[in-house]
């Protein structure tokens, strides 16, 4: 019966409570392979414990897991808000990822996912936003255009939209005007 | 795993977000269409939604009406006061709920939420929403038409998440509410309770529901109007 190998598990998996690092120590980084260490490189962690108050930025992708109150910068790079994380700050990412609580403005130039359990009070500008039905949200979404695209309507289709669900029965029911 | 349970999870996947309403029911809709045409010739309007927030319906109108969206939740409000049972404090909460400036909303939808109001709180929401509304605006409502007779038994207490299929259609997904539906308006009722609005489209559903389209009267329209 084939058994895992624990002594090759992959060590890009993220630690909820793994302590703040930009860059593994050195003895560590040295006894990687050098996929792992691409991989570790870019992800990072702020952990449970983590508080921060002030500016983050940076140009990883980064895992908040902690309270974080201010201000969040990594316009190249992917955010994920950890289930355990607290957000009080302006977010500017390149896509955002909700499972925690956000109070603040979200701003993202490719798209705003705020999963199930995840809570956002505040105004979120994405060209591409997903809620999903457990999710909380107060506020604003505005999916800007890219640029050269007017905030025009596009034409209203009559098939189903992708997020519908498909196939549920429908009623028989027909709509009749009704009388003045 | 049976078959059915494996589409069901594909449909899910497929739903991009959206879950566990695979089942609901889907209902056609008059009044849906007619206001999306009515917002779909102006630039970025503001949409603004009485309803729960849901994935889809942010999707069909941030990207298909490029709507700005504005989500509050009211039927949470509504709960809450009755948890509470600060329901009598209702009409004073929804007066100044929605911190919007006057004529500043191209849309909005309120799908069934007055059929949850007592006539002063639906009243006072009303007043509230013609004003944040703008000259031409248009308003969305359902209203429930039917009130069981003596000795029927009460419908549950349900809300309706309203999930947009396509500009025609609905699904109706319904959820536990903290009282039902209230005594229905009537239709004079209505018409009294949203003025100056003009309906200018309504339709009565076999499902007893009747949907009502508003608009907004401009300045031109209300000078053109001959005195009465």
């Amino acid at each position: 019966m084939w058994k895992r190998d624990e002594a090759v598990k992959p060590a890009n998996q993220p630690s909820p409570a793994a302590p703040v690092a930009t860059t593994a120590p050195a003895s560590a980084t040295a006894a990687l392979q050098p996929d792992t260490r691409r991989i570790e490189r870019d992800l990072v962690n702020i952990g449970k414990s983590v508080v921060i108050k002030g500016e983050l930025s940076g140009s990883e992708d980064l895992t908040i897991e902690g309270h974080v109150e201010g201000k969040i910068e990594l316009k190249d790079n992917v955010l994920t808000i950890g289930p355990n994380g607290r957000i009080k700050a302006q977010v500017f990412a390149k896509a955002v990822i909700v499972l925690g609580e956000v109070h603040g403005n979200i701003a993202a130039s490719e798209k705003v996912d705020i999963r199930d359990g995840g809570s956002v009070d505040g105004d979120v500008v994405s060209p591409k936003v997903a809620i999903a039905e457990g999710a909380h949200f107060r506020g604003s979404v505005d999916m800007q255009k890219k640029p050269g695209q007017p905030g025009q309507a596009q034409p209203v289709k009559t098939e189903p939209s992708k997020s519908a669900v498909a196939s549920p029965p429908v009623a028989a029911q027909a709509a009749q005007p009704a009388a003045h | 795993m049976a078959f059915s349970d494996l589409f069901s999870r594909l449909r899910k996947a497929d739903a991009d977000s959206d879950t566990g309403a695979a089942a609901a029911p889907v209902s056609p809709t008059k009044a849906l269409a007619r206001f999306t045409v009515g917002l779909a010739g102006r630039v970025a309007p503001v949409l603004l939604d009485l309803g729960p927030v849901i994935g889809g319906n942010v999707s069909f109108f941030g990207e298909r009406l490029g709507c700005k969206i504005l989500v509050e939740d009211l039927a949470k409000d509504i709960d809450r006061h009755v948890a509470e049972r600060r329901a009598a404090e209702l009409p004073r909460f929804l007066e100044t709920r929605i911190a919007r400036e006057t004529d500043s909303v191209d849309g909005i939808l309120c799908w069934d939420l007055f059929d949850f109001l007592d006539k002063a709180s639906a009243a006072a929401l009303a007043r509230h929403l013609v004003r944040v509304l703008k000259p031409n605006g248009l308003l969305l409502a359902f209203f429930n038409t039917y009130e069981p007779k003596a000795g029927e038994p009460q419908p549950p207490a349900l809300y309706t998440k309203y999930v947009v299929v396509d500009s025609g259609h609905l699904q109706h997904r319904t959820y536990a509410a903290s009282r039902g539906r209230q005594k229905p308006f009537q239709n004079r009722d209505i018409q009294k309770m949203f003025e100056p609005l003009r309906i200018t489209d309504q339709f009565l559903l076999k499902s007893h529901m009747r949907e009502v389209l508003f608009r907004k009267p401009s300045a031109a329209d209300t000078s053109a109007a001959p005195a009465s």
